[in-house]
């Protein structure tokens, strides 16, 4: 048996979009890196003339925006700010959803009932509403940004996680284990959940792509954190010139489109890699 | 008179990322009417592709069949395209499968279905069509087939499903049937009756059988003809009765020793090792390295179909020293 | 005092279509040392008992006597110190395994569970019960996909005697397997029997199998032992009809005795254990069958001899033979066929 990393590489790069999705994440990746390196002071900062054409002065390459800020630092910090909200809001969507999964789909009856009543009524609420609600009452901050999405995103992990369990549970080798006197949470730990993981963390992608699109929607509205750039932020600033500086919007549309699009094309790729079912094929 | 089905030199490939997998290796025999023969071996034999291959139903991708002849009276099946198959499948080959389960319909009714694989190869109305499949319900010993016909699958136990497998492959008076171990997920005693009833239909119907099964037992009652396949091959072929009287292959006599009998107190018998992969294979023959009787000659040369008697067909040097030795006629 | 004493075990399940009624008061003891066969056909409960004996479903009245500890009521803490005393070797051998563990790891699961030693006496346990089940000793940092079925099959049976056990219950523990491999499993679980001194729950649907294995036979249909003698006698004088059908529908490897062997073909199909028919249970296949038979429940009855049958038609004369229900002497198959030739 090969090396699994080597393993998991070979498989992945049979998916050639997969492997251009990736291509396009390291590059944002790269760019949320070196922002503070290229672009050393606040992004934030009004720096010179307003409403700058890209590709007209050689200081600001990506032009500024309509209060005279630079586009290209906005990109790069705002690249880290997007891929940290992400990472985070999927975290914690995946955390909530496999206990909630992992307990309902492994004791089944009535603790599957009342969580997934439970899980129904989050499912139920419109997401953004939900949402913008929640930061409306807690306020715009990159916490409560990050905590709300993480809070509507996770209903579709808790479905595929206790599905997943329910079928393993019923393996021989959970049969073993309790056969053997494991107790319940170290099963579901040690032998089932290892199992489950892999379609988990395909959805867990897909999960970082809707969280990047939520936190636009919310900065577009103007209730994300205004004090951290963020692709999001910059369209919100740029609506209102959109029939003459439509770049300020543009830009960064394009960069979450593409963010959005690689993560996508990733979610795929680890799909092909980790869905057993087509192994070997 | 010329058998009713001749396969020579049948050879089928899977091609897999992990390599070539040689399912099917020159693979012969030939199948009479009124005849049943059983291709019996064990899981990756390639007994099941061989049926796959005669349905012309091997899954490409992976699967490919790279060469042989497969002849139907004067038409070689493998020549025809997937057009003139399809009229072949189900009205002069027919199948049935082993999940009785899974390989009926389930939102169709069993009558329903029968109906269909009647309508499928013959010009007849519906009502008529209708009448034949209550006809073959009752053919298959399925009590009260007028009551069954509007049946679905679910309601019917393993055992009945089975037996509507066997009439929708009836539908249409096939010259050769192709049963993939049909009783392997039935009960004992509903296997008995599966297999009796395959047995008094294959003398009414007059067909060619061909019984794949890994159950030397099943074999015992209802084939008269055996070959056993190895690692994609044909080892041996003979008549049934010989087969368990003088098994003459090191892996037959390996197998028969590894069943239980009653009485007998000992040991079983067990072949050593593990059933190869396919994939690697060995320059000689596929049994040598498990094969008690192996020689260095078997580990560098594949064994040619030797033919002793005029019934029987053994690939193994050892075997053919050994009938050689009792003053037998071997003709390589 | 036998080594596993069940009592009247019942265990049912509900579903939606009503309930299933799979083990139904049994009555069985397994001695120390003592191989007993458990037969039947799919929906009988012979599963069923098997996982009840372990709690690994809990059954609804009678009780289970473990070495002289009735563990029927265990809470889980008290349960997990009887626990070693019996394990199981399951069917599948591709299901049974963590497909993400190593084989290192799920032998040496059941010690870590029940804190067997020092991390150094369990890695020697662990590389002396892969020689006893005969795998290499690079095993250890493998998984279970790198193996074939037989070579799974041993690394469940040194999960399953890791603990020491008394008893083993070897759920179909040879069905999936082919046929060379199953000889060299079935081998195995014999050694390790006369070396070991395990006793042996082994439930198959196989009688053939069953025959070759142990010492004394339960026969069970729709959720209860309608027959039960050692081995020998059981094959000699199969008494119960039910028994005397399964036997003949075993295929014999011998095709002049296929042939002219009298086929018992029984009627009908298995009935659902949702629904068992009244009276005796088997009474709607029994080509034997009275009108008492369709009313009355036969009891479970020990005749001379360590046989029992819970059949009506079933009468010890007033000479000390026993009458029984038969087709004719032909009818099975006696104990005649020949090995294979060598």
């Amino acid at each position: 048996m090969a090396n699994p990393v080597t393993e998991f590489w070979r498989r992945y790069r049979r998916n050639g979009a997969a492997v251009v999705g990736l291509a396009i994440l390291c590059v944002v990746v790269a760019m949320a890196l070196s922002a503070p390196v290229f672009f050393p002071t606040n992004p934030l900062r009004l720096v010179g003339p307003a409403e700058l054409w890209p590709l007209t002065d050689a200081r600001f390459p990506l032009g500024t925006d309509s209060l005279g800020r630079d586009i290209a630092a906005q990109l790069a910090h705002g690249a880290g700010t997007t891929l940290i909200i992400g990472l985070v809001a999927s975290l914690v969507a995946t955390t909530i959803g496999v206990g909630i999964g992992a307990a309902a789909g492994y004791y089944g009856g009535l603790v599957d009932d009342v969580l997934m009543r439970f899980t129904e009524i989050f499912q139920t609420i419109p997401n953004l509403i939900f949402l913008l609600a929640l930061v409306a009452v807690l306020g715009p901050k990159i916490e409560h940004v990050v905590i709300g999405i993480g809070l509507i995103s996770w209903t579709s992990v808790a479905r595929l996680v206790r599905a997943e369990f329910m079928t393993l549970r019923e393996r021989e080798f959970v049969l073993a284990s309790r056969a053997m006197g494991m107790s319940d949470l170290r099963i579901i730990v040690t032998q089932i959940l290892p199992n489950a993981i892999p379609p988990v963390i395909v959805l867990a992608s897909l999960i970082v792509a809707g969280a990047v699109l939520f936190e636009s929607a919310l900065a577009f509205l103007g209730l994300s954190d205004p004090n951290i750039a963020s692709w999001g932020g910059l369209i919100g600033e740029g609506r209102l010139l959109i029939r003459t500086s439509w770049y300020v919007c543009a830009l960064p549309g394009l960069a979450i489109l593409l963010t959005v699009l690689a993560l996508n094309l990733i979610g795929d790729g680890l799909n092909d890699v980790l869905n057993p079912m087509l192994k070997n094929r | 008179m010329s058998p009713l089905l001749q396969v020579c030199d049948l050879t089928t490939h899977l091609f897999t990322v992990e390599g070539v997998v040689k399912a099917v290796e020159g693979l012969s025999f030939d199948l009479d009417a009124d005849e049943t023969l059983a291709l019996v071996g064990e899981s990756g034999c390639g007994k099941s592709m061989t049926a796959l291959s005669l349905m012309g139903l091997v899954p490409d991708p992976p699967g490919r069949i790279v060469g042989g002849q497969v002849l139907l009276g004067d038409r070689d099946l493998l020549q025809l395209s997937e057009h003139e198959m399809q009229k072949i499948r189900g009205n002069e080959i027919a199948m049935v499968f082993q999940e009785p389960m899974t390989s009926l319909n389930p939102v169709f009714t069993v009558g329903d279905q029968i109906v269909e694989s009647v309508l499928t190869h013959r010009q007849v109305s519906r009502r008529q069509a209708r009448e034949r499949a209550v006809e073959l319900l009752d053919l298959v010993r399925i009590p009260d087939p007028r009551g069954r016909f509007d049946d679905y699958p679910h309601r019917l136990s393993g055992g009945m499903r089975q037996r509507v497998m066997i009439a929708m492959a009836l539908a249409c008076d096939p010259d050769v049937l192709i049963a993939d171990e049909p009783t392997t997920a039935l009960d004992v005693t509903i296997q008995a009756q599966v297999l009796d009833l395959l047995g008094e239909l294959q003398g009414e119907f007059g067909m060619g059988v061909i019984l794949i099964t890994h159950d030397l037992g099943v074999v015992a009652g209802i084939a008269d003809r055996v070959v056993v396949m190895y690692a994609g091959r044909k080892v041996e072929e003979a008549p049934v009765d010989d087969i368990f009287a003088s098994p003459l292959h090191p892996y037959t006599q390996g197998l028969l020793g590894s069943m239980p009998r009653p009485g007998l107190e000992e040991r079983l018998r067990e072949i050593p090792g593990v059933i190869p992969s396919l994939i690697d294979m060995t320059p000689g023959c596929s049994f040598a390295p498990r094969c008690a009787k192996a020689m260095a000659r078997c580990r560098e040369e594949q064994p040619d179909h030797a033919t002793i008697g005029d019934a029987r067909v053994v690939a193994c040097f050892a075997a053919e020293e050994e009938v050689a030795g009792r003053g037998l006629a071997v003709d390589t | 005092m036998a080594l596993l004493s069940i009592r009247d075990l019942m265990a049912h399940f509900e579903t939606p279509r009503g309930t299933v009624y799979a083990v139904d008061g049994v009555n069985l003891d397994i001695g120390s040392g003592e191989t007993v066969g458990l037969v039947g056909e799919s929906g009988c409960g012979k599963s069923t008992l098997g996982k009840a004996i372990l709690r690994l479903i809990e059954p609804n009245f009678g009780s289970i006597v473990l070495d002289s500890v009735d563990i029927t009521h265990l809470k889980r803490r008290q349960l997990a110190r009887h626990r070693h005393k019996v394990q199981m070797i399951f069917q599948d051998p591709y299901a049974s395994l963590n497909p993400r563990a190593t084989v290192g790891r799920i032998i040496e699961e059941p010690l870590m569970v029940n804190g067997w030693g020092s991390d150094r006496e369990r890695k020697e346990r662990v590389a002396w019960l892969l020689e006893k089940v005969g795998l290499p000793t690079d095993s250890l940092k493998r998984h279970p996909h790198e193996y074939s079925g037989g070579q799974r099959q041993r690394i469940g049976i040194a999960r399953a005697i890791a603990l020491n056990p008394k008893i083993v219950i070897c759920d179909e523990a040879v069905s999936a397997l082919d046929v060379s491999i199953r000889a060299q499993i079935i081998n195995l679980l014999t050694d390790l029997r006369d070396e070991l001194g395990l006793s042996y729950l082994f439930i198959s649907h196989d009688l053939s199998v069953v025959e070759h294995i142990a010492d004394r036979v339960c026969v069970m249909y729709l959720g209860k032992i309608v027959e039960i003698a050692e081995r020998e006698r059981l094959w000699a004088m199969p008494l119960h009809p039910y028994t005397q059908i399964l036997m003949a529908a075993v295929p014999v490897l011998d095709p002049k005795i296929a042939r002219e062997r009298k086929k018992i073909i029984p009627r009908d199909e298995l009935p659902s254990p949702l629904n068992p028919p009244g009276g005796c249970r088997f009474h709607t296949r029994c080509p034997y069958a009275q009108p008492k038979c369709r009313d009355e429940e036969p009891p479970l009855r020990p005749l001379q001899g360590r046989q029992s049958v819970a059949c009506h038609l079933v009468t010890e004369q007033a000479d000390g033979s026993i009458a029984y229900p038969t087709m004719a002497a032909e009818a099975a198959p006696k104990n005649d066929v020949r090995g294979a030739p060598a």
